[in-house]
């Protein structure tokens, strides 16, 4: 099995992974720019934290209620800032999130302020962490492919036309923004449990950019992708460890070069398939029993 | 009273420092349409390499400031050349760009904190008195100063965008690339002229900020602050981008003397995100439809 | 006198000082191929977009079946039965052929969220039935064998064809078409007639189109209206407007 050190790993890129699928509905499917969704992950950290600790209520239900609280917040920050266009919208994202982190600093008697909120239960193990991405993957997948993700794809690829052809755009950008807020507090939720200690820094700006990235690291428009940036961009520094001091600098530098390498990230617009992998080694295998036969 | 007109100068003065790297955001928002979010570093190297060139006993002080400015100004520019312009010939959307441009902060940052160390650095101190006194009001020096340069900077620079050819170049691209291009206007010549000026405004802003307090890794986080001091304003808009600094500076040094400065932050956001929803395109911002 | 499909009442248009669309007004009935043509600015594109709601009109009434769609949303439009196509085409490029027709056929899809996101079999169900439906527009506009390619990869004239099906998708009793020949040549643009023709016998639908080959305009129009700097110089049928001095004055220019 796991050694902590090696699990703290696997739950850490989990909860990342979860909080990437939400931006990758957001940014990779729909095209629209949030960097305040640590401020969402914060909000369903300490929702969660708190149900947790002051109400006793128990570890799902706490993030069940976490994620929840995220997205009806979001809801409503929506239903003000969706019509913003580009950079406007991205830039009200922020000052939320950046709103948030003061705000929890601010609020001492409920959240600890700066010096954080601790005593929350240790619940987010290893397995948790796992089923809780993969519950996460499959519905971000089913979603991303039923109508629902085809209109958002639709929105991205040329607005103008996706409403000429009946798609409610405002309906469907907020659905999307609540979307990867829920995953957030999702994220923060099971960040909580797992740090068992939490402070308002931890979802700053960084960390609202540090989303952002890897989705577009992953490829936009790909959600295996957004699993791979997230195992790249969480496991990578693991291992350069002992150089932490360049860590941060090789991960600028890295994000550089892959935009200007591989403008659509590692697999932009292109899912992994198991069953095309699996059907292209038969291919290979048929092709090769023809040649032999031609023989 | 007295201690509001203090402020409001205090105030009008971080708002000029704002101003300077806001308006550098506007301009290169008004020909690219991406916010440049390294600016904040470029500002940040420009203090950066005044102050090297200080430790340098030969260099005078006002030779260091000069250095800052031109290095400054020559990374805003290797930007452009190395990383933005390819990606603009690549096709790709506009927001790889602004992609780009965050992996630039996030390494120059870090390149900071690896060659200089995250301990702060002090320009040296330009007065022994650090106020004068009119009639009771305590004015900084370094305040005025900074004032004053912004103020000299900022008018330079409006009169170059309005009153000289190259400005009129700026205006041209600005509006639609593609017309100047086939007007003759060496459209990467403008952008990247602009951006070696924009540069020269951040070095200048990194250096007076250096001044009135110190100089760190983390100071390009500066740019946030006059990146939201654009919008405001109204993106792509010079003008706009100055009225929004200073109107940011007036408000955070207010809202900290009078309420709490834990609590500045939270109001400037706050007023970012309400006057979007008044104005969805900042106060000076054109509302641009989409043609069918 | 059948009642109007579309009538506009005195529509006006303005973008700063410049009337694009000046006390506008027209009458399309049912089943019928209406032609609205004129010189490049005359506003022509602007009478689609207030008609589709992508901008609001600043004065007059538009009515669609009677009721009055002049504050309409653009996808409210679509959802009443208003289908269009764009000038400089509007495809959803990285998108595959068989997915840009889907999207349009999701409009009357029957399932929720709940059922997307557990795949229940109600879900399974209306996907097959979007998908079959969707690869039936492609037969028809002769796309069904390049389903699986990306839209963006298409010839042009294939992009337009797309287009004309994604709209058809989504069930009109109206259709416009802005330049659906343009770019085409002479045996392209005879083709495209047959198919225009072919639709709307098929389909019972209502064409109201912009377009400039005079050709296309003459063989498919029952009637038509000039445009000239956002008012209306001539209405009628296509012969009568041909004789019209106005009209040859300000854009045929009897070169033809």
């Amino acid at each position: 099995m796991l050694n902590s050190f090696q699990e703290g790993v696997l739950v850490i890129c989990c909860v990342n992974m979860i909080a990437v699928l939400g931006m990758s509905v957001l940014t990779g499917f729909t095209r629209l720019f949030s960097f305040g969704n640590a401020g969402f992950m914060s909000i369903g950290a300490y929702a969660a934290a708190i149900c947790s600790v002051q109400f006793k209520l128990p570890f799902v239900l706490s993030v069940l209620i976490g994620a929840a609280i995220a997205g009806i917040v979001s809801y409503i920050l929506g239903s003000l800032t969706i019509r913003l266009r580009g950079d406007y919208f991205l830039i009200s994202c922020l000052g939320f999130g950046e709103c948030v982190r003061v705000l929890f600093n601010y609020t001492k008697d409920i959240t600890g302020g700066a010096n954080g909120y601790s005593n929350i239960p240790y619940k987010t193990t290893g397995v948790v962490a796992v089923i809780s991405t993969v519950l996460a993957f499959v519905i971000a997948w089913n979603f991303i492919h039923s109508r629902y993700g085809q209109a958002l794809t639709a929105i991205r690829e040329n607005e103008m036309a996706a409403a000429a052809n009946g798609i409610n755009v405002v309906r469907y950008k907020k659905m999307s923004f609540v979307f990867s807020a829920i995953y957030a507090g999702w994220a923060g939720g099971l960040y909580a449990h797992y740090l068992r200690f939490i402070t308002p820094t931890l979802f700053n700006l960084g960390k609202s950019s540090e989303l952002v990235i890897t989705t577009v690291l992953g490829g936009l428009g790909s959600l295996t992708g957004s699993v791979l940036g997230t195992l790249i961009v969480q496991i990578l520094p693991e291992i350069f460890r002992s150089m932490s001091e360049y860590r941060m600098l090789f991960y600028g530098i890295a994000v550089v070069l892959v935009i200007l390498l591989r403008p659509n990230g590692l697999c932009g617009y292109w899912e992994f398939s198991l069953t095309r992998l699996v059907q292209k080694i038969r291919n290979i295998g048929k092709k090769t029993a023809k040649e032999n036969s031609h023989e | 009273m007295k201690i509001l007109l203090q402020q409001i100068i205090t105030g009008i003065s971080i708002g000029s420092i704002y101003a300077l790297i806001a308006s550098g955001y506007a301009l290169v928002y008004s020909l690219l349409d991406f916010s440049n979010w390294a600016h904040g570093e470029v500002c940040m190297l420009g203090a950066y390499v005044c102050f090297m060139a200080t430790q340098v006993d030969a260099i005078p002080f006002w030779l260091a400031c000069v250095i800052g400015i031109g290095g400054a100004a020559v990374i805003s520019f290797l930007n452009e050349r190395v990383a933005y312009r390819r990606i603009r010939n690549n096709g790709s959307p506009n927001m790889f760009l602004m992609i780009a441009a965050m992996g630039l902060s996030t390494t120059y940052q870090n390149l900071a904190n690896v060659i200089w160390k995250s301990k702060f650095k002090q320009l040296p101190k330009l007065f022994k008195v650090g106020t004068i006194n009119i009639n009771g009001i305590f004015i900084g020096k370094t305040d005025l100063l900074c004032l004053v340069l912004s103020a000299i900077a900022l008018v330079i620079l409006l009169l170059l965008i309005n009153k000289t050819k190259f400005g009129l170049h700026v205006r041209a691209v600005a509006c639609s690339s593609r017309t100047a291009g086939l007007l003759g206007i060496k459209i990467d010549r403008v952008i990247a002229m602009v951006f070696l000026l924009a540069g020269a405004l951040a070095g200048l802003a990194g250096i007076t900020y250096g001044m009135k307090y110190n100089i760190y890794p983390t100071m390009g986080n500066v740019g946030l602050k006059a990146f939201i001091a654009s919008v405001i304003g109204g993106l792509g808009s010079v003008p706009g981008a100055i009225a929004g600094a200073v109107l940011l500076g007036l408000i955070e040094t207010v809202v900290s003397g009078y309420i709490s400065s834990g609590l500045r932050d939270l109001i400037s956001f706050c007023l970012l995100i309400v006057i979007l929803l008044v104005r969805p395109s900042g106060l000076f911002g054109v509302d641009v439809q989409e043609k069918a | 006198m059948s009642e109007a499909i579309l009538e506009m009442q005195n529509v006006e248009k303005r973008f700063g000082g410049v009337r694009a669309i000046d006390q506008f007004s027209l009458k399309v009935e049912p089943g019928m191929i209406y032609g609205l043509i004129g010189p490049n600015g005359a506003g022509k594109t602007t009478i689609f977009n207030t008609i589709t709601g992508i901008y609001q009109a600043d004065g007059g009434r538009i009515l669609f079946q009677g009721n009055d769609i002049t504050k309409i949303e653009p996808h409210e439009a679509a959802r009443l039965g208003i289908a269009r196509t764009f000038q400089n085409i509007r495809l959803f490029g990285n998108l595959s052929v068989k997915t840009n027709v889907m999207i349009s056929c999701n409009m009357h899809s029957k399932y929720h969220l709940g059922d997307a996101l557990l795949r229940t079999p109600r879900y399974r169900e209306a996907t097959k039935e979007t998908e079959a439906r969707a690869m039936e527009f492609l037969d028809i506009v002769g796309l069904a064998d390049k389903g699986e390619e990306r839209a963006s990869s298409l010839p042009y004239g294939h992009q337009r064809k797309l287009e004309i099906a994604r709209a058809m998708a989504t069930d009109p009793k109206l259709l416009l078409l802005d330049e659906p020949a343009a770019g085409m040549n002479a045996d392209e643009s005879v083709e495209l007639v047959e198919f225009i023709r072919e639709l709307k016998k098929r389909f019972d639908i209502t064409i109201l189109m912009i377009e400039h080959h005079m050709d296309v305009v003459t063989n498919l129009c029952d009637a038509c209206t000039v445009l000239n700097f956002g008012k209306t110089l001539a209405t009628g049928t296509v012969e009568e407007i041909k004789k019209n001095p106005e009209v040859i004055a300000a854009y045929l220019g009897g070169d033809e």
